[in-house]
């Protein structure tokens, strides 16, 4: 099966509070001097494309739209972890970019990359968490789609997807070819490279091309919202801490839920 | 091309209860921009009469009734089917969607059809001369983004719990509107539901009890449980349980779980991850349980014990169980 997995590049989401900062100019988080990582469900839908591989076969490409030079690391990860190509579209703009404006260019993309079967990508950017770059790939390249994948596996021609749902799991059939987005699972864990992996990873080829490079059909883009505002709520209220031993606590706690009214 | 349209889900036959969210959201919006308020209701079976009266009583004042075998849980690529029959039927200027299963990956795709703006996932709604207005959490929970949108149509996904139901005061007229979904054509189709629903649902409990990957295991959740109980509570989770297979995926709270608003919420071995916190920022009081007095928990929590819960989940049980008792 050849599979595409979308990596998208976010300021570490688990930075300390400290380091968190809105830059007031482009309206989103300071990106200067932190960490970026590949967004944290992007991983894990590498996890499933390499697993895929194992049992079918196929060639598995990342794709990356953002700024070529700040995304070196992300894609030697990926080609470490055993991706076996990558396409990074070089897009200084990307950063910041809505959902709305990167799925036509990551469906041109993969347009270019040929006929696949399917695309991966992360339930939700660990960032804006949009959930909606999938769906739209979906639309735009004609496919199937199913959200919130746990699991993949061949299935009669086509795959079988452990769906995450409100009520429970949800065993969808989908035809390919199809995009998938996936969520956390253990079943999914991102693999750690080896050494070895990560000197192989070297020679794999890294193809970079720029946003005009692409054909970018206009009528898969949508109308994007106007960011107005991006805020950080402040802190309010303080943690009473209730000490001594551990019955002292207890009778404590139950003391002030019921001042409160809550027992 | 006019008004605001409700998607509505009766998908396992009752009406979901985010729609009276979705009209107390539309209502507002109609109030200031104008248009009416319609719903599309999605579904199958008898409930399809009484969820349509529902609808109309609170504010939808008509209901396009779209009903199939086919338009059942999950079953989103029917549902897309049925819900953009009716707007091609309708012409909104708006789409409401509920933020859930079906909601989530039909906004988008909803909107690509309609080549309609987007919104997704907001907590709030509102207007600004034309342009619509809405924020939401990003980075984890730890800022809210104001977005706007001035043209249209627009589809909004809204996020369960964040809006309040409309009130019960509106009357309208119901329409059965055909529906043509060829099934075995449909891309995808949902084989098997394993419902893992809590008992005590975590959606709308009054009290909630959170354990996290401190608990160690499923046993740590037993003893969790047991307070959940005495309180008459439900259990909740973060992340790691969940995708630890200790407890159902369907009790993970944060951002990419469920969002809750109890009164009481009882944190147990969870740090205090924005991305947990994000899910439980509506609780009226937070309990931190947690024996590291430097977890970030504590600067969230409104009271906090340092402590290791096996030893303090079990004695704060027994206490509760005896006021109860006596
Ligand atoms: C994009 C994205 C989305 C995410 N979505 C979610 C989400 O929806 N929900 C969610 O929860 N997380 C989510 N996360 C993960 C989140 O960032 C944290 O990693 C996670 O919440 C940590 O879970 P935890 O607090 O249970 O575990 P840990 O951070 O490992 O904390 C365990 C805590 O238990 C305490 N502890 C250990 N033993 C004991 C004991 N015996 N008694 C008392 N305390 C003890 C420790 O002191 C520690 O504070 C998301 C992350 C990202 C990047
Ligand atoms: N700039 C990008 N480059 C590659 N993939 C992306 C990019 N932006 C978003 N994606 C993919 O789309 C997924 C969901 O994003 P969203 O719809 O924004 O929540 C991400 O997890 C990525 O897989």
């Amino acid at each position: 099966m050849d599979v595409v997995v979308c990596l998208k590049q976010v300021v570490d989401p688990e930075l300390p509070a400290r380091d968190f900062a809105i830059d007031p100019r482009s309206r989103r988080q300071a990106r200067e001097g932190r960490t970026l990582v590949i967004s944290t469900y992007d991983e894990h839908a590498l996890e499933v494309a390499l697993r895929l591989k194992e049992q079918t076969g196929g060639k598995v490409t990342t794709l990356a739209v953002g700024p070529q030079a700040a995304l070196g690391e992300a894609v030697r990860k990926a080609l470490a972890m055993g991706a076996d190509e990558a396409l990074v579209v070089d897009e200084p703009r990307a950063p910041e970019w809505l959902g709305a404006e990167v799925a036509p260019v990551l469906a041109a993309a993969i347009r270019r990359i040929g006929p696949v079967d399917l695309v991966l990508a992360g339930c939700e950017s660990a960032d804006w968490v949009e959930r909606v770059v999938a769906p739209l790939l979906a639309e735009a390249l004609g496919a199937a789609c199913v959200t919130f994948a746990a699991r993949v596996e061949p299935a009669d021609g086509g795959v079988l997807v452990r769906r995450m749902a409100d009520d429970g799991v949800h065993h969808v059939a989908a035809r390919l070819p199809a995009v998938v987005s996936v969520a956390s699972d253990d079943a999914n864990k991102p693999r750690l490279p080896k050494v070895k992996d990560i000197v192989a990873a070297r020679r794999k080829p890294v193809t970079v091309v720029a946003t005009a490079d692409l054909e970018v059909d206009p009528a898969w883009r949508l109308p994007a919202p106007e960011v107005r505002g991006v805020t950080v709520p402040p802190r309010t209220g303080t943690c009473e801490m209730l000490g001594g031993e551990p019955a002292e606590q207890v009778e404590a706690l139950v003391r002030r839920l019921r001042d409160l009214k809550l027992l | 091309m006019a008004g605001t349209l409700v998607v509505a889900t009766a998908l396992d036959g009752t009406l979901a209860r985010s729609a009276l969210e979705l009209l107390g959201g539309a209502r507002s919006l109609d109030a200031a921009l104008g248009g009416g308020v319609a719903a599309a209701l999605i579904g199958h079976g008898l409930g399809l009469v009484e969820a349509a009266e529902i609808l109309t009583r609170h504010g939808a004042t008509r209901v396009y009734r779209a009903a199939h075998p086919a338009l059942t849980a999950g079953q989103t690529d029917a549902v897309l089917a049925a819900v953009a029959g009716v707007v091609r039927r309708t012409a909104p200027a708006v789409v409401l969607v509920a933020a859930d299963t079906v909601g989530r990956e039909l906004a988008p795709r909803l909107a690509y059809r309609m080549r309609a703006g987007l919104l997704t996932e907001c907590v709030s709604l509102g207007a600004d001369g034309e342009a619509i207005v809405a924020t939401r959490q990003v980075y984890g929970g730890r800022a809210i983004a104001t977005l706007a949108m001035s043209s249209r149509p627009v589809v909004i996904s809204v996020k369960p719990r964040a809006l309040d139901a409309a009130a019960a005061d509106g009357t309208g007229t119901v329409e059965d509107v055909a529906v043509a979904i060829d099934e075995a054509a449909l891309p995808t189709r949902v084989q098997e539901v394993v419902r893992e629903q809590a008992e005590r649902g975590l959606d709308d409990a009054r009290i909630v009890v959170g354990g996290g990957r401190g608990l160690g295991g499923p046993e740590g959740f037993k003893i969790i449980a047991a307070l959940a109980d005495a309180l008459g509570g439900a259990v909740g989770a973060s992340r790691p349980p969940a995708d630890a297979g200790w407890v159902p995926i369907t009790w993970q709270i944060g951002q990419t779980g469920k969002t809750i608003r109890p009164a009481l919420y009882i944190a147990v071995g969870i740090s205090g991850a924005t991305q947990h916190v994000a899910g439980v920022s509506g609780a009226r009081t937070i309990v931190a349980i947690n024996r590291d007095p430097e977890a970030p928990i504590f600067s969230l929590a409104h009271l906090g014990i340092v402590g290791d819960y096996r030893e303090i989940v079990p004695l704060l049980t027994a206490r509760i169980a005896a006021q109860r008792g006596g």
